[in-house]
């Protein structure tokens, strides 16, 4: 029976490629229109692939992508939809900025203690909407939005008004008070590729463990596949759902992590930017589970490192934005129409399987 | 309409309708014949398969077998649109009305008179609602807000909304089940303006008195098929319940061993509220008692409290009043969990929206509910191999067909799908079972296994509180049966001495409070 499950793997992976393929022609398309020449704007994107700086840099950029993609997709799992993943994420930078700094540890116990507050500030502000959704009954996509607007602005005005600090000596740039080096998480490759990405890969093993190993993961999955069959057996949705937005959130809070404690070493404005949103379009084409989400960030990550290459030939670096938007309403679409092949497929290969048993039965009565 | 009136003059003719569900026949060789201008009833109890054959004739789905004849025309629709095309309309049980529009908006959606520039022609349409609502003898402000409406007024905008689109035979669907005594003397008279002009009315009930006083002609049908054709005159209350519920009802079954004296299940004075605020009382001052060894069945027809009472004993609703047990301990305070952990199973109403994981593997459909259990469970963590080998051992015991334990719920037929439901519920050794039609919608021959394994469990002990709208069941497998009726039980009967008639009065209310 393995290869049954081999099979539905398969056709996930195809019917992921087969989205990246469509992505492409829609933007040799797009190309052609604009008078650039698609097979020089691609062989120096992909060229770009066997450079190892252009791999660090991907494997880089994909780290936060990871975790904030499986902040979306736990969510996704019990049809919560969290899009407040960059607000709980700033929510979680600024705090653990301030009280990183603030406190003096040694190291392994400092990169600990960040982690904790990164998870429990980011949990906290999500907190918000899934006590809102469980005792009010609000939208969580409505309040997870408007969360992020007031997650934007609170973080934005309590560093301009309590914790920046100017610069001496870069006096444009104001940060918050520097991390001590305790609190630092170390580079695998000197300023190109940070630790952070063992955490990321570490996230995504607990992810797929805790989904689809434990009971909680069972619990959870009955919820999002069938709430009133979870209710019948006994699953307390409220629970579910309060808890499945803290999980969320708790992993939302460590996305900008790698930008804090492995770059910046302080809060900034604009510090790991939109990387709670593009966590969403990951999780989406990493179809919410841990392996799609790897690769799928490291795909998101190879387009963003790679994409400086075509302005150097001439081509707007914007196409690997536009092939990254692409590539999303591909995945959405295709994997709509691959599933409903397959479940076609599954059924009447059911159907088939016990036919051939029952002939065979005939013969063997026979 | 090319053809003249036929020389039989039909309205509408049904021959031979067939229609399938996969593992289940839902109308099976279905004669109907209407006549023009007259208001033709449907009887039959739910579950008669009624509903089946009228979305058949408005369009909604396509029979297997059989033709329609509509004014002596063969027809075969695609599609509603198609039937309403040719003069037939349906107004539906349940409103499907707009609160925030008008009268007016509500009537012309989907069908507005449209002029230059894509206006639309309010005014035409005024004036058109305006007549229509004459001759019906209505008499309301089309401009007034949907929301506004009571009951019997939003009826009567359904109503006007079919005949506005032009249809000359009108389907109601059960359309008393909404209204209060006034209301349906309005709705009925509403009727037979209708008829008078020539309009034909077909009326699907299972409420006899409505039928035998307004129709003018009846169709019976059980277990979906048309059992004969009558009027009210030549029939009387008493002959009309007995073809409905079938005159030879079943022997119940002989049992060799005998009830326990154990009170497994003890649901005492249950009130259930209301689903809006300020309702009548969904469950009022509801008893029930199951030994072990015992199954005491739920008669009624479906809405009349049935669904509460199982949610009351699962503590999936908050009960106003009264007290549940499961095995002599008081579980009124616990959770649905606890009182499934302590011996409770609950076989559910609809196995697609409360029984299973439609697109998960059978494994973990038969997980499902039982994740507290040792032997499935490690720590924390469920144990995949463990599960795996306890679905193969349900999918055997109870004759799943399957390919494998791999295979997802969809790929299964109705038949097998309730078998894996009802093999997990009982895989836990339950003390008692709550079973909701368990074999609803599945194939003859998976529903004499279901019963088989029910009666078996019973011998060994398993107290069962049975509800079905079949009484074959009912009556087969129940050592008591309760009726149920507005949400009261309303009747406790013998199923050895009970006849179909008395069934059928109590099952609609024309008889109450008495054997109780």
């Amino acid at each position: 029976m393995k290869s049954a499950r081999l099979q539905r793997a398969a056709v996930t992976a195809v019917s992921s490629l087969l989205a990246v393929g469509v992505a492409l022609v829609i933007s040799a398309i797009i190309l052609l229109v604009t008078g650039k020449d698609p097979v020089k704007a691609f062989s120096t994107l992909f060229g770009a692939a066997g450079e190892p700086k252009v791999l660090q840099g991907m494997a880089n950029r994909a780290t936060p992508l990871m975790i904030s993609a499986a902040a979306v997709a736990i969510g996704f799992k019990m049809n919560l939809f969290n899009i407040g993943v960059e607000g709980q994420m700033r929510v979680a930078l600024l705090t653990t900025a301030v009280l990183g700094a603030a406190v003096e540890l040694p190291p392994v116990l400092h990169v600990t203690f960040l982690f904790i507050v990164a998870m429990a500030s980011g949990a906290i502000w999500s907190g918000i909407a899934g006590w809102l959704k469980v005792k009010r009954g609000v939208n969580e996509v409505i309040s997870t939005i408007m969360l992020n607007f007031i997650a934007l602005a609170l973080v934005a005005w309590a560093f301009d008004d309590f914790f920046r600090v100017e610069s001496s000596t870069q006096s444009l740039l104001v940060k918050t008070k520097d991390l001590p080096k305790s609190a630092w998480m170390p580079d695998i490759v000197d300023r190109r590729l940070n630790g952070m990405l063992f955490i990321a890969i570490l996230v995504l093993i607990v992810f797929w463990v805790l989904i689809w190993k434990t009971k909680f993961g069972f619990r959870l999955r009955s919820s999002g596949g069938n709430a009133g069959a979870a209710r019948a057996t006994g699953v307390n949705p409220k629970k579910m759902i309060f808890i499945s937005m803290l999980i969320s959130g708790a992993l939302a809070g460590l996305v900008g992590m790698r930008a804090l404690m492995g770059d910046v070493h302080a809060y900034q404005n604009n510090l790991a930017e939109q990387q709670g949103f593009n966590g969403i379009a990951v999780a989406l084409l990493g179809r919410n589970h841990p392996l799609g989400i790897f690769f799928s960030a490291m795909l998101f990550g190879f387009l963003g490192e790679a994409s400086g290459r075509l302005q150097l030939e001439d081509i707007p670096k914007e196409i690997s934005t536009i092939m990254t938007g692409i590539i999303v309403l591909a995945v959405v679409i295709i994997n709509e129409a691959v599933k409903r092949w397959d479940d076609r497929r599954i059924q009447r290969k059911a159907a088939a399987d016990l036919d051939a048993a029952k002939s065979a039965n005939e013969a063997v009565t026979a | 309409m090319s053809v003249s009136t036929p020389a039989d003059g039909l309205a509408v003719e049904l021959i031979g309708i067939t229609k399938r569900f996969p593992g289940v026949v839902a109308n099976y060789d279905v004669g109907l014949k209407v006549r023009p201008g007259t208001i033709h009833a449907i009887v039959g109890e739910n579950g008669a398969g009624k509903s089946t054959l009228m979305k058949t004739l408005y369009g909604m789905h396509q029979p297997d077998e059989g033709r329609i004849v509509v004014n002596g025309e063969q027809v075969s629709f695609r599609s509603p649109t198609d039937a309403i095309e040719v003069g037939i309309g349906m107004v539906h049980q349940h409103f499907k009305l707009a609160d925030n529009l008008t009268i007016l908006e509500n009537i012309i959606l989907g069908d507005e008179p449209v002029g230059g520039r894509g206006r639309i022609k309010f005014d035409e349409a005024r004036t058109r609602i305006t007549e229509l609502a004459a001759t019906l003898g209505v008499d309301f402000d089309p401009d007034t807000m949907v929301g506004e409406l009571g009951v019997g007024q939003r009826q009567r905008v359904e109503i006007l909304k079919v005949l506005y689109r032009g249809a000359n035979v009108l389907i109601l669907d059960e359309p008393t089940a909404v209204l209060v005594p006034q209301e349906v003397e309005e709705l009925f008279a509403t009727l037979k303006r209708l008829v008078a002009e020539g309009r034909t009315v077909i009326f699907i009930s299972h409420k006899l008195d409505e039928v035998l006083t307004y129709c003018d002609e009846i169709t019976v049908i059980r277990q979906g098929t048309t059992v004969g054709e009558t009027t009210p005159s030549q029939i009387d209350r008493r002959g009309l319940a007995e073809m409905m519920v079938g005159s030879d009802l079943p022997n119940p079954s002989g049992r060799t061993t005998s009830v326990g004296s154990h009170v497994v299940l003890n649901a005492s004075h249950l009130d259930v509220a209301g689903k809006v605020a300020g309702a009548k009382l969904a469950l009022e001052d509801v008893s029930v008692v199951v030994h072990d060894a015992e199954i005491v069945g739920i008669a009624g027809v479906e809405g009349n409290g049935q669904f509460e009472l199982c949610e009351a004993i699962l503590g999936l609703v908050p009960l106003e009043r009264g007290t549940v047990e499961i095995d002599g301990v008081d579980r009124t305070d616990d959770e649905t969990k606890d009182r499934l952990t302590s011996g409770l199973s609950y076989i559910p109403f609809d196995r697609h929206r409360e029984g299973l994981l439609l697109d998960s593997p059978l494994w973990e459909n038969t997980l499902l509910g039982r994740e507290h259990e040792k032997s499935l469970t490690s720590g924390p963590f469920i144990v995949r191999r463990k599960i795996e080998a306890d679905s193969r051992s349900i999918i055997e015991r109870f004759g799943v067909r399957t390919p494998s334990e791999q295979v997802p719920a969809f790929a299964l037929s109705g038949g097998n799908q309730q078998k894996l439901v009802v093999g997990r519920e009982m895989a836990t050794e339950p003390k008692v079972l709550l079973a909701a039609h368990p074999t609803r919608g599945v194939d003859v021959g998976a529903q004499a296994a279901i019963w088989d394994e029910l009666r078996q469990a019973r011998d060994n002990g398993l107290g069962v509180l049975l509800i079905s709208a079949d009484l074959e069941e009912l009556i087969g497998l129940s050592d008591r049966i309760l009726v149920m009726f507005d949400g009261r039980v309303t009747a406790e009967l013998n199923p050895r001495e009970v006849t179909p008639e008395l069934l059928g009065s109590y099952m609609t209310g024309a008889v109450q409070g008495a054997g109780r």
